[in-house]
């Protein structure tokens, strides 16, 4: 059992929850995920760790409601304790000096896992441009620790709410332009998958090294079931211990798509199932 | 000859028919299919066995069981007494009851075997573990401790059985699963209908009665590494019995299509994650009409009746070979056909082909004759010019086969591995690094339960001796 020892709400959506996991607090690096399962009928869920406190033994997570379990997991408050925590899974990011800035793009909630990546590119001696966006400005968070975890931070909304309007691609396309595509070396960027992708088919265009972080359906999320295949350069492999992080001009991206979207109906219906159980209508806010 | 002088025991030709589900109806259940002898029947049926002098069935075994003492107990009514009797070498009796392929092990040694039915060894086996499970587990006595430390590493049919056995001659063991539950394929694999879940958690509480620790949620070669636990947590051996849980595919073109799985998804998501429940558990899985599995292993039997159970209308085995090469047990191919299964046999597919939103249609797929035998001895599959055709399908599991999972090996300094990735390990278990054992399918390749048991128990007795001569 695994004890939640903080949250915090950023939006009625997107929560931040600090777990009680020392074993994997030890032993992680950023770029790395955790799978989950709340209760004993729970699904496994894979997700990006966001933060971690090896003295204290606990590893941050913040995550979007967008289904059944995450709409549970949101639901969970301080003191409360989740049945099944196993990480850290994958492989981490590559973290070296690099000739030249380096570009991290975190997207919405995809904000949280680019933090740990871009501090420790950082630390590495790399001058580090970050990029944050969101739909709006209610929906931005971690503002201040990313400023911290990079060189310099620029920030923007979908709609022009906070800071500037513009997608993130629009502001990786200005950085280029502003510094030269020669002397950027790496672009990191995580996200929904539809703003990784239009990422990557900008910096192809400049021939610039795209790495993205993939989150796919997974079980066991140690290579057992090969549930998260993917096709990265013609050939299959397997997200849970192949990656998460692969270089996006080699990622089939609709087969991704489509691969996400198998389950989609029975998620809908677990939804469902799971409001009709609270029975007063909550639209699975209970 | 002395046996002269002693009355004959009367030979019964035919073995106790085992009671089970129709097979329409269990077709469509995922309660178990084997129903399990009454007293009545097991004495009856222990009482075949004739005691012979060179208890044939013995060598067949790859725990060592005494098979005659416990059959002259069962015959005499005392399952107590039988079950005790088992339990001094196997550690997991009512799965070995029932998943063992008996008929290729002790019962092919039965003397009665050669002229009838062997004795129902198996059956029996089951009958007077499930008695000691409903009547109260007598847990095994363990040793004064030892004050050596074990980690073992996989809770699957080896790591259990090689805890079980260093636990009862005293040393401390902790088990790393990485999964949320113990149990291994036991757990994952091996369909309810065939080994109910209970009857292996029931096996996993004895142990954790003899004092073993058992640490879910950790995946060795990821939190710590097996040189971490020797050099850091103070253990002073590790047993690696980590299993093949790396699926292999066909690769054709589609096998990413949408309704492709592989065996161990389709199956960890109806086993362990308890798929057929949803939406009250909620892991779901989906499945269309047509269901084709790919092979003929005991895996893909599994896979093939689960899809029914899962509301298949039709479930196919699509295999190159014929029926007589059928890697799976007899009894399970025969469960299958008789539930409803289909055989696409000498057949393969060469593409799986897929709609225009990614979900698969059908298979195009070739036919076979059987040439000469190749180096397994089985006669070698050879395409027929010209027999392509379609197959229309819209789910695929792919049933081909595993490979070791390649965490830990990778993550072991100084281990040594084999081209397939296999851990090298000698006839005593031991690994190329001192210290170290490793047995079951991470070092044969995909086999059985019981010879994984048979490697923990070699592994258990070889930890044994590198820990006393320390």
């Amino acid at each position: 059992m695994f004890k939640i020892l903080e949250k915090e709400v950023f939006s009625p959506i997107i929560k931040l929850l600090i777990i009680e996991a020392p074993r994997v607090a030890k032993s992680c690096k950023a770029g790395q995920f955790i799978i989950l399962r709340i209760h004993e009928e729970g699904e496994r869920i894979p997700l990006t760790i966001a933060d971690y406190d090896r003295e204290n033994g606990t590893i941050t997570i913040v995550f979007q409601e967008i289904g059944k379990t995450t709409a549970q997991l949101g639901q969970m408050e301080v003191g409360d304790y989740i049945l099944d925590f196993v990480g850290p899974l994958g492989e981490a990011s590559h973290i070296e000096k690099f000739d030249g800035p380096v570009v991290v793009v975190g997207g919405g909630v995809g904000i949280a896992p680019v933090h740990p990546i871009a501090r420790d590119l950082k630390e590495a001696g790399n001058h580090v441009i970050g990029i944050i966006g969101a739909r709006s400005g209610d929906l931005l968070f971690w503002e201040d620790k990313m400023r911290e975890a990079c060189s310099e931070l620029l920030v923007t909304t979908d709609d022009g709410s906070y800071v500037r309007k513009g997608f993130v691609t629009d502001v990786i396309k200005e950085v280029i332009e502003a510094k030269g595509k020669e002397n950027i070396p790496l672009i990191l960027a995580i996200g929904p998958q539809p703003m990784m992708r239009a990422v990557c088919n900008l910096t192809k265009e400049y021939g610039i090294k795209t790495i993205v972080s993939l989150n796919a359906t997974m079980v066991d999320g140690t290579g057992m079931c090969g549930c998260c295949r993917v096709s990265i350069a013609g050939k299959t492999k397997f997200v849970c211990v192949d990656g998460p992080e692969f270089d996006g001009h080699e990622v089939d991206w609709l087969e991704l798509g489509r691969r996400g979207a198998i389950f989609r109906p029975e998620e809908q219906k677990a939804m469902e199932h799971h409001n009709c159980k609270c029975g007063s209508g909550c639209g699975g806010a209970k | 000859m002395s046996d002269e002088k002693k009355p004959k025991k009367k030979i019964i030709p035919n073995k106790n028919p085992m009671p089970a589900q129709d097979a329409l109806v269990r077709a469509r259940n995922f309660s178990e299919v084997a129903l399990g002898y009454t007293e009545e029947t097991a004495i009856a049926e222990a009482n075949r066995c004739i005691q012979c002098k060179k208890e044939p069935c013995r060598q067949g075994c790859p725990v060592e069981v005494d098979i005659p003492a416990f059959l002259k107990l069962a015959a005499e009514g005392d399952f107590s007494g039988a079950i005790a009797k088992i339990k001094e070498k196997n550690a997991l009796p009512a799965v070995c009851g029932r998943v063992c392929p008996q008929e290729s092990q002790c019962e092919m040694y039965c003397t009665l075997g050669k002229k009838n039915d062997p004795v129902g060894i198996g059956r029996l086996e089951r009958f007077c573990a499930d008695w000691e499970l409903a009547t109260g587990v007598k847990v095994p006595e363990v040793a004064p401790p030892t004050g050596k430390k074990v980690a073992v590493v996989g809770s699957g049919p080896a790591g259990l059985t090689c805890a079980a056995d260093l636990a009862k001659l005293g040393h401390k063991v902790t088990i790393f699963e990485a999964l949320h539950v113990a149990g291994g394929v036991l757990m994952y694999g091996i369909p309810e209908f065939r080994l109910p879940k209970a009857v292996v958690q029931a096996e996993v509480q004895n142990l954790k009665k003899m004092g073993v620790d058992i640490e879910v949620n950790s995946v060795v070669g990821k939190f710590t590494t097996v040189d971490e636990l020797m050099e850091q947590d103070g253990f002073n051996a590790v047993f690696i019995g980590t299993g093949a849980g790396l699926p292999y595919f066909m690769n054709i073109p589609g096998e990413n299509a949408c309704g492709v799985y592989s065996a161990n998804e389709f199956l960890t998501r109806t086993n362990l994650m308890k798929a057929y429940q949803f939406p009250s558990w909620d892991t779901p899985i989906k499945l269309g009409k047509k269901v084709a599995v790919l092979g003929g292993g005991n895996v893909a039997m599994d896979g093939a009746r689960t899809a029914l159970r899962l509301g298949a209308e039709e479930s196919w085995i699509v295999y190159r070979r014929s029926k007589e090469e059928l890697p799976a047990r007899h009894e399970e191919a025969e469960h299958a056909e008789e539930e409803g299964v289909k055989f696409a046999l000498l057949t393969a597919p060469v593409e799986i082909v897929q709609n225009e939103d990614g979900w698969v249609t059908g298979m195009n797929c070739i036919r076979f004759e059987l040439g000469e035998p190749d180096a397994s001895g089985r006669r070698r599959p050879v395409p027929v010019e010209g027999s392509e055709y379609f197959l229309e399908v819209d789910t695929v599991v792919v049933a081909i086969g595993q490979g070791p999972n390649p965490l830990v090996p990778r993550t072991t300094k100084g281990l040594e591995i084999t081209k397939r990735g296999n851990i090298v390990a000698d006839e005593k278990a031991a690994t190329s690094k001192p210290g170290v054992y490793a047995g079951g399918d991470v070092v044969t390749g995909a086999a059985t339960v019981i010879l994984a048991m048979g490697a923990g128990r070699i592994g258990a007795n070889s930890i044994h001796e590198y820990l006393s001569s320390k």
